[in-house]
């Protein structure tokens, strides 16, 4: 068994199959990374995850264009995303009740249109609606290169686009307005206020940008992984992209690593189960949980969390 | 060319109302080119309401602003900043965890929406530091520099904006008094250049030493303008409070016969919220029949060293002893047992809000008899003797049960002093026990603390105030870095002194 566990062909494998798994954390994660450090704290991820994946899945089953499914399933997140927003920044809500709201919300929603869009009964499952995956793109020469040409070079654009995407968001907010803008509303809205910076509306952006980023996540799961839509695609993914934020210290680079770790727990749990590890199924399914829960016991502390996190802001407070 | 006759701000009429609460009431005011003047008033007098009106932080209800003779709508700190008007508030609008540059260049273009041009403003900065000698590095993080320091940045985040109009608000709260200096120093060199200044402050002092005129608030009108030549302490006061004001609280010297250690702390080491060392190893006695004033900028570790002595924090290591039990590390409620009130450094950690007054009143009682038996509280009691406790000390307020949320500050504050020294404690630790609160409960709270010492009770006061330690402490000590750098009786006390010890030369 452990033999089995230990060859070249299972550790590439194992490892293509951790990024493409981690590769939705990580962009739901960023997103949720961007509204953090605006002080919004976004719960509802996780129902804009599910929203995302079915617009994704339905606008690509009609169309049979995977490129309006992840575009739709976007612009379906961003919405929501506008809509916390709206909620969190213009009414002052409680973002904790707010962000589990939505989430719920969107998972009823969900269930609901996809029966009502797809025409499923009680006979049928959504799952009897297949469209094609993404294809991978393997790049000629590096592809070649034994383990790591597999992992890293033989994936589809998705997984490129979201690795590339990470030295932009370090460029982002080291270099430019906007960046600056967002970590100083996050940090001190007052001074932000104080500086001329339209502090609801740099949160307002953030949030949906957000807001888009996780339902593109979403979309990618029927889109590039399975090629079919569940009611629990999301499986907790959401739930992981907020744990991977305070993981990371709200920096692209941990939570790069944090979304690794639970791409490679999940992969891992897949692959054993595949080969019938002797160990009861569920303790399998229940692993990236555990690994979840340690996470965030051990890497939640400390104070390095925007300043100003969930906490709203108005000028008269007289 | 300034033209010297027309008013660079005025306010005309400005009325401003948060809830049923009337902060500015018809208020004018006028800032002529090239002086300083002075907003004077107590805490709640409505300046810092109107300043915050003329930099677009609030709406007026009513009123007119005029910059340079012509009306503008003033709807934000942006709006501001392009008329030419700058503020430096009490709390510094600084993001403490990004460096000084990108403070000052925080919310203006510069540079491409790609790339923020921080060179060049880097350059501009410096050059602007050189013209008006203020000394600050540019890449330093703010939460690495000196109060006095992020000061300095918050002026220059002004001047970088070119503003001609600087609103400063109670500047020197915070400052030691070497700071000041430099900052009145600082301030003569910006209306040398041509800016026009106005000193929001409550400080007497401040008023009479600094500015051309003086513009006195009280109860959200203006009360007088003043020449600052042609007018007095004493008189700036009457105008200030509505009523005679005796400058200092009466202590007798103590008779010296048979006092003993009430407090006894040894080598204190504790903790701050950053891991840092806040108090580092400290010594030191309070007596029976004393007050001992820790004088200190804030921030220098006394906010950890009173949390530490009530339970609120754990001690690294040391000890300390009240009445020779020691009560290193127990819990707060162990601390009360043994006869120690605390009146805490932050207003609102003392009270809660959404009970009543008759409810915090009995806090720290209301456990056991006969304010309870087995579980169940006798109300009439309670409400009895807080109605006494109201009344004894004037609590202004609309009824024993109101929301104590309701209460002014200074109501609030006395509110707590009422129920921590109606309970007899044989150790009160007083952390600014006046600040926010106005000039009459200050006095009555003061005369509360020595009347304590007279009945040989013992009294730590923590205060940023100078006037007030040296006032009422019979021993002074100067905390700095969390050390004491200083001991010195009341008769050897002196202003320069302590200022020298705060600023951290050895004593």
């Amino acid at each position: 068994m452990i033999t089995q566990v230990l060859t070249a062909a299972f550790l590439t494998a194992f490892l293509a199959a951790g990024i493409r798994v981690a590769v939705p954390i990580l962009i739901a994660a960023l997103g949720e990374m961007v509204t953090q450090r605006s002080g919004i704290i976004n719960l509802g991820i996780e129902g804009i995850f599910i929203i995302g994946s079915f617009t994704g899945f339905t606008v690509a089953y009609f169309t049979k264009s995977l490129f309006l499914g992840f575009l739709l399933g976007g612009i379906a997140g961003g919405l929501f995303g506008l809509l916390m927003g709206i909620v969190s920044v213009r009414f002052l809500a409680n973002q904790i009740v707010t962000g589990l709201g939505f989430w719920i919300m969107c998972g009823g929603l969900a269930k609901l249109l996809v029966r009502t869009i797809l025409g499923i009964d009680k006979y049928s499952a959504s799952s009897d609606f297949n469209i094609p995956r993404l294809e991978s793109l393997s790049i000629s020469y590096l592809s070649k290169i034994p383990v790591l040409g597999e992992v890293l070079f033989n994936q589809n654009i998705v997984v490129y686009l979201t690795l590339l995407s990470i030295p932009l968001f370090v460029y982002f907010f080291k270099y430019t307005r906007m960046g600056l803008n967002i970590d100083a509303t996050g940090e001190n809205p007052r001074a932000a206020d104080a500086a001329g910076i339209n502090v609801g509306q740099v949160r307002m952006l953030s949030v949906t940008f957000g807001g888009i980023l996780a339902g593109l996540a979403g979309a990618y799961l029927p889109l590039a992984l399975y090629g079919v839509y569940t009611d629990d695609m999301a499986v907790g993914l959401g739930w992981m992209a907020i744990v991977v934020v305070p993981f990371g210290k709200w920096r692209p680079w941990g939570i790069l690593a944090g979304s690794m770790i639970f791409g490679a727990a999940n992969a891992l749990q897949f692959r054993l189960q595949n080969m019938n590890f002797p160990l009861p199924y569920q303790f399998l399914l229940m692993f990236p949980y555990f690994v979840t829960l340690i996470m965030v016991i051990l890497f939640s502390r400390g104070r390095s969390s925007p300043s100003a996190l969930t906490k709203p802001y108005f000028r008269s407070e007289h | 060319m300034i033209d010297h006759h027309i008013p660079v701000v005025r306010l005309v009429n400005i009325t401003k109302s948060f809830g049923d609460v009337i902060a500015d009431d018809g208020v004018n005011f006028e800032l002529l080119p090239g002086e300083i003047h002075g907003l004077l008033g107590e805490n709640g007098a409505g300046k810092t309401t109107l300043m915050n009106i003329l930099y677009g932080l609030h709406q007026p209800d009513a009123g007119e602003i005029l910059i340079r003779g012509e009306v503008h709508q003033v709807s934000s700190p942006h709006k501001a900043i392009e008329l030419g008007i700058g503020m430096v508030h009490q709390h510094f609008m600084q993001v403490a965890t990004m460096s000084v540059i990108d403070n000052i260049i925080l919310g203006l273009k510069v540079g491409s929406d790609f790339k923020l041009g921080r060179d060049a403003a880097r350059k501009r900065l410096l050059e602007l530091c050189k013209l008006y000698g203020l000394n600050v590095d540019p890449d330093a993080f703010i939460w690495q520099l000196s109060i006095g320091d992020r000061q300095r940045v918050e002026i220059l985040k002004a001047l970088y904006r070119d503003v001609n109009i600087l609103i400063l608000d109670e500047p020197t709260s915070v400052l030691t008094p070497q700071e000041t200096t430099e900052l009145f120093y600082t301030i003569r060199k910006l209306v040398d250049a041509g800016l026009s200044v106005i000193f929001i402050t409550h400080k007497l002092e401040e008023a009479t030493s600094i500015t051309n005129r003086v513009t006195v608030m009280r109860d959200g009108k203006v009360v007088a303008t003043k020449e600052t030549k042609k007018t007095s302490k004493p008189e700036l006061a009457y105008l200030m409070v509505g009523r005679e004001v005796l400058f200092r609280t009466k202590v007798e010297t103590r008779e010296k016969n048979s006092h003993r250690d009430v407090l006894r702390v040894s080598n204190l080491k504790v903790k701050g919220d950053r891991g840092n060392i806040a108090v580092q190893g400290v010594s030191f006695t309070v007596q029976s029949g004393e007050i001992v004033g820790i004088a200190g900028v804030d921030g220098n570790g006394q906010s950890e060293l009173t949390q530490a002595l009530t339970g609120l924090r754990e001690v690294l290591s040391g000890n300390f002893w009240v009445d020779d039990v020691e009560l290193t590390n127990a819990s707060p409620y162990k601390v009360i047992q043994h006869g120690v009130g605390h009146i805490p450094e932050d207003l609102a950690d003392g009270i809660v809000s959404d009970l009543t007054l008759v409810e915090n009143l009995m806090l720290n009682r209301h456990y056991k008899p006969p304010y309870s038996k087995n579980g169940w509280m006798n109300e009439r009691i309670m409400e009895s003797e807080a109605r006494e406790l109201i009344h004894q000390h004037d609590i202004r307020t609309s009824g024993a049960l109101a929301k104590a949320g309701t209460l002014s500050g200074g109501n609030k504050q006395k509110l707590i002093v009422a129920r921590e020294i109606s309970r007899n404690p044989i150790l009160l630790i007083a952390v600014h026990p006046t600040r926010g609160v106005d000039i009459g409960a200050e006095e009555y709270i003061r005369n509360l603390l020595v009347q304590m010492r007279n009945r040989r009770g013992a009294v730590l006061l923590v205060s940023t105030k100078l006037d007030e330690i040296m006032d009422l402490s019979d021993r002074i000590l100067v905390m700095e870095k969390g050390r004491i750098m200083g001991e010195m009786m009341r008769e050897e006390a002196n202003i320069e002194k302590i200022g020298l010890l705060m600023a951290g030369a050895e004593g």
